[in-house]
């Protein structure tokens, strides 16, 4: 018998990507319920982001006085991201209490309703970041090679938050009051992150603790540097690396432990 | 071969939201004496199943009775490996499908043709298995041009006979039932039943949980009683039975 927590995770993570079909088919179903009914569907994703990046860009480019060629593009997928990275993390809360019905009365393997959350808010993504290639069209910025670099931070980035979301989905489940916590625990966690605010234009010297000790900062550097054309810095990368393979062992181990419990708990 | 072996199986259910751990009960429960029944870190417990041990095999075709409460949910949910016990073990071989609930899933906004899809992925199926059998499933469920319409245009009637529709195409060696699936106009019950017994059949093991002697005695072949968690009685279908209705008021 299997009954160590790490291997219990790994074999319900193994159970699920076998059900990569009934978790993609439910990501989109999700997405589809939302936008059923109206004429333009999931781009209602895209439009309302390119109303809310264009008022925030155009009040605090003033406010910061900041050319709009470096600051547009910046502000842009700043918000897009944050939007991919604060989504995961408050919907991580409830991935397993919105899936209380399914948990209840069938054997599917827990991870499978995590990657469906993870999963839909990929797609959103997909339709919220062909603005930031529009807005590049606007202002006249080129696109360069190091662009590429993205994809591997993206791909970091996700597992990053996958293991974050799992741990969230099942304190969640035991502790109702946490959802709230961690809601204005990312609503602070956005002032606190360079999204609106370009790191250049605070002091050398506070930036070295908001930024570096800020780890939701690096997960975005390693997304949003090479999209604007720099490289990300080795911190943010090692840092980047490090939590992802720490905390996905932590992860594993904690659920592992807690699987059993889950669907008790609902 | 299927074949599910329970020893000495026991559930206890947590209950967090009974106050049971607020200061304020607390000092309530010193003033009275009164007994909440609790573990050691004090949480509230419900014990659902109480050593439960018996052995299910090829061809068995298991009534579970019992009153309300008596723990008939929480024993299919540990069949299905829903739930995993808090004592004993549980030990199942053999693919397992349950037909309680059928019309989890079913989305209102999607069209029939996409719930089918949605509900038959939810059962286990690939599409591939889906494909083959779409047409059958919309033929079988009577919804004409109906199909891909949204299901919130669905008169109830139509709504089951698609959620029985598709989770009837499984062919699992355990079914898991709660009451005996019988759904639509008298027309459909007839197919429905027809249906049903195919599929029961061609299963190794059944586990149905009834309130209907008729039914049971139709199906079963063993019954087990189940009160307040424990197991009453567990044997042959006939007996178990005038035991257990005999002694209803």
């Amino acid at each position: 018998m299997q009954n160590n927590p790490f291997s219990i995770a790994c074999l319900d993570l193994a159970a699920a990507v076998k059900r990569r079909a009934l978790i993609t088919l439910l990501a989109w179903q999700d997405i589809r319920q939302r936008y059923r009914r109206s004429a333009l569907g999931p781009f209602w994703l895209t439009l309302s982001m390119s109303v809310m990046i264009g008022a925030i860009g155009l009040v605090f480019s003033q406010v910061f006085k900041s050319p709009a060629q470096d600051f547009l593009p910046f502000i842009a997928i700043g918000i897009i991201l944050w939007t991919f990275i604060s989504n995961i993390i408050i919907e991580g809360c409830t991935g397993f209490i919105a899936a209380e019905n399914i948990i209840k009365q069938l054997p599917i393997p827990l991870f499978v309703h995590i990657l469906r959350m993870v999963w839909r808010n990929i797609l959103i993504l997909g339709h919220n970041i062909v603005i930031f290639p529009i807005v590049l069209l606007i202002v006249g910025k080129p696109l360069g090679l190091v662009a590429l670099l993205s994809i591997p931070g993206f791909i970091l980035t996700t597992i990053n938050l996958t293991w974050v979301a799992l741990i969230l989905a099942t304190i969640c489940t035991r502790y109702r009051d946490m959802p709230q916590m961690v809601a204005s625990l990312i609503q602070v966690m956005f002032y606190l992150t360079p999204i609106i605010w370009m790191p250049k234009t605070i002091s050398a010297h506070v930036s070295g603790y908001l930024l570096n000790l800020n780890p939701v900062f690096h997960l975005v550097e390693i997304m949003r540097a090479p999209l604007l054309g720099t490289m990300p810095t080795a911190t943010n990368w090692l840092v980047s690396i490090a939590m992802a393979i720490i905390g996905s062992v932590l992860a594993l181990a904690f659920y592992g432990n807690y699987r059993r419990r889950i669907p008790y708990w609902l | 071969m299927a074949r599910i072996e329970f020893s000495n199986v026991s559930v206890d259910f947590p209950i967090y939201n009974a106050n049971g751990r607020s200061l304020k009960n607390h000092l309530i429960k010193v003033a009275t004496g009164g007994q909440l029944n609790t573990d050691q870190q004090g949480r509230v417990l419900v014990r659902a199943l109480e050593n439960l041990t018996f052995t299910l095999q090829d061809g068995d075709r298991v009534g579970i009775v019992g009153h309300n409460g008596a723990g008939k949910s929480t024993l299919l949910r540990l069949l299905s490996g829903v739930y995993f016990p808090s004592r004993g073990s549980v030990k199942i071989n053999g693919e397992i499908s349950s037909l309680i609930d059928i019309s989890l899933g079913i989305d209102h906004e999607a069209t029939g043709r996409e719930n089918i899809y949605i509900r038959g992925s939810l059962l286990g199926l690939s599409k591939a298995v889906i494909n083959k059998n779409i047409d059958e499933i919309i033929e079988f469920s009577e919804l004409g041009g109906f199909a891909d319409m949204p299901v919130r245009t669905y008169s109830s009637g139509m709504h089951l006979r698609l959620a029985f529709a598709v989770s009837t195409i499984v062919h699992p060696q355990i079914l898991l039932m709660d009451e005996w699936l019988s759904v639509g106009d008298e027309g459909f019950k007839e197919k429905a039943r027809t249906r049903m017994h195919e599929l029961v059949d061609k299963t190794s093991i059944l586990v149905i949980a009834s309130h209907s002697k008729e039914q049971l005695l139709q199906v079963c072949n063993r019954i087990i009683w189940l009160e307040h968690g424990r197991i009453l009685m567990d044997g042959d279908a006939t007996q178990v039975a005038e035991m257990y209705f005999s002694k209803k008021p």
